[in-house]
């Protein structure tokens, strides 16, 4: 077992980078500075995290890191965190997207309180993918909002205000569900031991329930993260918040704070409510597959990039679900790599997207074209991150797309058939679009963009490094998914083991 | 032959609190009276500070002595000495003492003369604590009547505005309207139990079943009613955006803390302590109670323009909140009940310390569209005003999350997860107007607004609320404790 100090500094780090930001804010660029040294910092920890992480701690069920001190025993508050393979690479997610965020959808805009803000929100999302306890979870969840909004609000396109007050409305209705699903919980382990009131992960996961209150607590559960995912239904808010945000904030919303819906469904729904699963699933899973089409049908057809990129996420959501909800080990691996792989894609596209709007000032499709002429490397990298979405072998995406298609075709078929169209569909959208934006024959303010400067291409680099790398060469990856995925699915599902 | 009186023996600790309370208002008047000048603001409102300081010393030794001796009553029996009231009269002196503060800068900056204020703040202030120590239904009336008679006249206050007087005058024939239902209530009660205290009426409900509970019945929902009336809970909230609007702000803020630790003490004494065994006739009435309130509430104030009458509808969709550790009737109940008053009277002073300041001269300026860009122009008046916002929305890691946790887990610990799911939901909509306002506060349209003037006590109350927003925001440990051991004389 390693030392949680490393946990928390993870948490501390990046808190530590907005003081010293909101704090240096006299002085022209030194906020930014800091900021990029914390980030750089947090990147750091990230890393040596990811080659201490032990999956193997005896009797810890690959949870690594682990430390639990109670902060209010009347209320069951308790800092609790600890480390799996699954949250691991959350943690190494939340980590890249702030230091790319920041060095790529820089904000000159009153930079200090701005690169305070995402400093928060990259510690309130370490907090939630590191968290052990229930309510430590929701807390730091249902607190991210506060600098997302604040971030949108505050640097956002035309209908900011519209797009931060629904984006915080929508997810703040949807996670009262999960408070009240998390209390209900912790009474009844309490009513059950007539012992203390906590809200320990490991202790409630042993909470014995009949078979309509699993269903009804994974049911709100569920809405909640739905809605942060998103998933179909619950993704109305998305495409107007992701297209008015800036685009540092796009990047946080869609690369990072989806995939706390995900991975909140997985470790908390799933995790916690087996009894359920069985019947939940069918719904989930259809859901999922509604998602993957609908996304991908009105990504063909969206006016401007960002909701492109909105709605092509939903799609990935979708393949994500159905991953997470295939109740096949195979396929929830390939889920949790998919979270990472889309996180990273998404960084990509919208660090692209930012750089051409800066350039023409507008990311509508209709004011762009044949843009491969002037920018040749941005068309190059746009190129890479749109095939590892369409899951070209080789490249990222298509390890984590085959993993969940064959995982989820080995336990319910015909859900994997019909989510495969998906596949094509994405070709076809992002084929399109690419046609759209950058073939064709550029003509006046197109003609004349620059390409990308160094600066920008180095922010890139580490993407296509990624890109590439995860997808010749996973097997470190899926090594420390693996064992902690079994983990879950032993106790979930276990004829899913084997699949 | 008339009998002797026989003088109850009295236990002075317990009633030392309202005894400086109204003796320090006594004082102000006497001095009023016999000096030839007027008493200047700055003494009025430090004896104010001076006798609720001395106020929350006697509560140190009043929960020493109740550590040692544990919980009593005094004065036959009619006052009750336990953590409860205690508590709730720490929570009234530090309300007392911000308001006051906030008050004086407001009477200096509108040139209003003479230690009036005080002495009907101080009154007021008697009242409510002897609300939360009171263990019978006719010194909960005493309570009741002090604190709502020294509110009526401060409602009308300020003179030079129409809406003042005819706040009062509203809040008056209401008020008074509510009283007489209340002790309508108390004299059913008094019926059907033969006594009006609350301990003996808990005793008698316990070892007798009434073979015609009716007239216990309607006792109890007419004391629920009077109740009702005073927390501003759905359907008897319609005096009070009006009174909030009209009231001098200072006062409204005041008014907005104490009459909630007050009455909400007493209701939770009257309905829990009193009435605790028959609580499943009760659960019903107090459900569609909460489930109005907190609705109608929240919904209401999206449609509101004035800050005023938006914190009104806040304030009654909080009643609705505190309802429900009311609602759940257990230890978590009033411990929930407890803390959520302990954290909501700070925040909400100082929040309307806030509105008194953008009010502005004449305290008219009360438009939402007075905050436009304010945190652009006075980063840290805005900050606070954005704190105190989201803990009235009830973020986390400020107070108003714990507060809403604290109520809600006492309401699903008994079974009642559909109604603190739809009172969540209805924070859900709250959470609307408070981010619009706070939109408004960081908005960087250009307007072209005066500087705000911040004095420096009502400066200090405001960092004071946020302070306390915030640190026991972060660490809840100290006050929920205090919450948990703060229990009631009595709890079937």
């Amino acid at each position: 077992m390693h030392s949680s100090l490393w946990l928390t500094a993870l948490l501390v780090v990046p808190l530590l980078g907005a003081s010293g930001a909101a704090l240096g804010r006299s002085k022209q660029g030194l906020a930014y500075a800091i900021a990029v040294t914390s980030a750089s910092v947090e990147m750091a920890i990230g890393v040596v995290i990811f080659f201490l992480y032990n999956s193997h701690v005896a009797g810890a069920q690959t949870f690594d890191f682990a430390t639990r001190h109670v902060l209010s025993a009347p209320f069951g508050l308790a800092y609790d965190v600890a480390l799996d393979g699954i949250s691991l690479f959350m943690v190494e997610l939340t980590a890249i997207v702030v230091l790319l965020a920041l060095l790529g959808g820089r904000d000159k805009r009153r930079e200090p309180a701005f690169v305070s803000w995402l400093l928060v929100l990259t510690s309130l999302t370490m907090g939630s993918f590191i968290a052990h306890d229930l309510l430590e979870f929701f807390i730091f969840f249902e607190l991210t909002l506060v600098p997302c909004y604040f971030i949108i609000a505050g640097w956002g396109g035309k209908e900011k205000n519209k797009a931060a007050l629904k984006f915080f409305i929508y997810t703040f209705s949807a996670s009262a569900f999960l408070l009240i699903g998390i209390l209900y919980l912790g009474f009844s382990h309490q009513h059950q031991t007539g012992g203390v009131l906590t809200f320990a992960y490991g202790v409630l996961a042993s909470t014995s329930m009949t078979h309509s209150t699993a269903i009804w607590l994974f049911v709100a559960f569920a809405i909640a993260f739905a809605a942060k995912a998103p998933i179909w239904p619950l993704h109305t808010w998305s495409p107007l918040t992701y297209a008015e945000a800036p685009t540092a904030g796009s990047i946080e919303l869609s690369a990072l704070l989806a995939k706390l819906g995900s991975y909140g469904l997985l470790r908390f729904a799933v995790g916690l409510f087996p009894l359920a699963f069985a019947d939940v699933r069918p719904v989930l899973l259809t859901l999922a597959v509604i998602g993957i089409l609908y996304g991908s049908m009105l990504a063909c057809v969206a006016k401007d990039l960002k909701r492109f990129v909105a709605y092509s996420s939903l799609a990935q959501m979708g393949f994500i679900t159905l991953g997470v909800m295939s109740g096949s080990k195979i396929a929830t691996v390939g889920a949790v790599l998919l979270m990472f792989n889309h996180g990273v894609i998404t960084i990509g596209f919208f660090l692209i997207i930012g750089f051409i709007e800066n350039r023409r000032g507008s990311y509508q499709v209709a004011d762009l074209q044949g843009l491969q002429g002037p920018a040749p490397v941005l068309a190059g990298v746009f190129t890479v991150v749109m095939l590892a979405s369409i899951g070209l072998p080789g490249l990222s995406g298509f390890v984590s797309e085959y993993l969940i298609l064959i995982g989820t075709f080995a336990v319910h078929a015909w859900w994997a058939v019909v989510g495969a169209f998906g596949v094509v569909a994405a070709a076809v959208y992002l084929l399109w679009a690419y046609q759209r934006v950058f073939q064709g024959r550029a003509v006046g303010a197109n003609a004349s963009i620059p390409d990308a400067s160094t600066k920008e291409r180095w922010v890139l680099v580490p993407i296509v490094v990624l890109i590439v790398a995860l997808g010749v060469f996973p097997r470190p990856v899926l090594d420390r998914i693996t064992p902690s995925v079994q983990q879950l699915i032993q106790h979930v599902a276990p004829s899913g083991v084997t699949k | 032959m008339s009998a002797p009186i026989v003088v109850p023996s009295i236990h002075y600790l317990t009633i030392l609190s309202v005894i400086i309370l109204f003796g320090a208002s006594l004082f102000l008047v006497f001095l009023t009276a016999l000096l030839r000048t007027k008493v200047t603001q700055v003494w009025a409102t430090a004896v104010t500070c001076g006798a609720s300081l001395a106020v929350l010393v006697v509560t140190f030794f009043q929960w020493r002595c109740i550590d040692k001796a544990g919980a009593s009553t005094t004065v036959a029996h009619a006052i009750v000495l336990d953590g409860f009231s205690v508590v709730a009269t720490g929570v009234i002196a530090i309300s007392l003492l911000m308001a006051s503060l906030v008050a004086h800068d407001w009477a200096v900056r509108e040139g209003v003369r003479g230690a009036e204020y005080q002495i009907l703040a101080l009154a007021a202030s008697a009242g409510a604590v002897l609300m939360a120590q009171a263990n019978d239904l006719i010194v909960i009336f005493l309570g009741l009547e002090i604190m709502s008679l020294g509110l009526y006249v401060l409602v009308a206050f300020d003179r030079h505005r129409k809406t003042s007087a005819e706040a009062a005058l509203k809040y008056f024939l209401l008020g008074g309207f509510a009283s007489a239902i209340f002790i309508y209530g108390a004299a059913l009660v008094y019926g059907a139990t033969g006594t009006t205290n609350l301990t003996t009426i808990s005793y008698f409900l316990a070892s007798n079943v009434l073979l015609h509970p009716g007239l216990l019945y309607a006792g109890g929902a007419l004391l629920i009613v009077g109740f009702a009336f005073k927390v501003a809970a759905v359907p008897f909230h319609m005096w009070s955006p009006d009174v909030y609007e009209g009231a001098p702000t200072p006062v409204t803020g005041f008014m907005a803390s104490i009459v909630k630790v007050g009455a909400f003490a007493a209701f939770v004494r009257v309905v829990i302590s009193a009435l605790g065994t028959q609580m499943e006739t009760w659960r019903p009435i107090l459900w569609v109670l909460i489930v109005l309130t907190t609705v109608v509430g929240a919904s209401l104030a999206l449609i509101q323009r004035n800050a005023k009458r938006i914190l009104a509808y806040s304030s009654i969709n909080h009643a609705g909140f505190i309802l429900l550790g009311v609602w759940a009737g257990t230890v978590r109940g009033v411990a929930g009940t407890l803390f959520y008053v302990m954290t909501y009277a700070p925040t909400v002073v100082a929040t309307f310390a806030v509105v008194t300041l953008v009010g502005g001269m004449g305290d008219e300026n009360h438009s939402i569209d007075a905050y436009r860009g304010l945190a652009r122009r006075q980063p840290w008046l805005g900050a606070s005003m954005a704190v105190l916002l989201l803990s009235q929305l009830g973020a986390p890691l400020t107070t108003g999350f714990y507060a809403k946790y604290s109520v809600l887990a006492a309401a699903i610990d008994v079974g009642g997860s559909p109604l603190a799911l739809i009172a969540l939901l209805s924070a859900a909509i709250a959470a609307f107007f408070y981010l619009r306002w706070a939109m408004a506060l960081y908005s960087d349209e250009p307007v072209d607004a005066v500087r705000v003037a911040v004095p420096r006590a009502t400066g200090v109350v405001i960092g004071l609320g946020v302070a306390m927003t915030l640190v026991f925001g972060v660490w809840p440990g100290p006050i929920a404790t205090l919450a948990q051991h703060a229990t009631l004389l009595f709890n079937p």
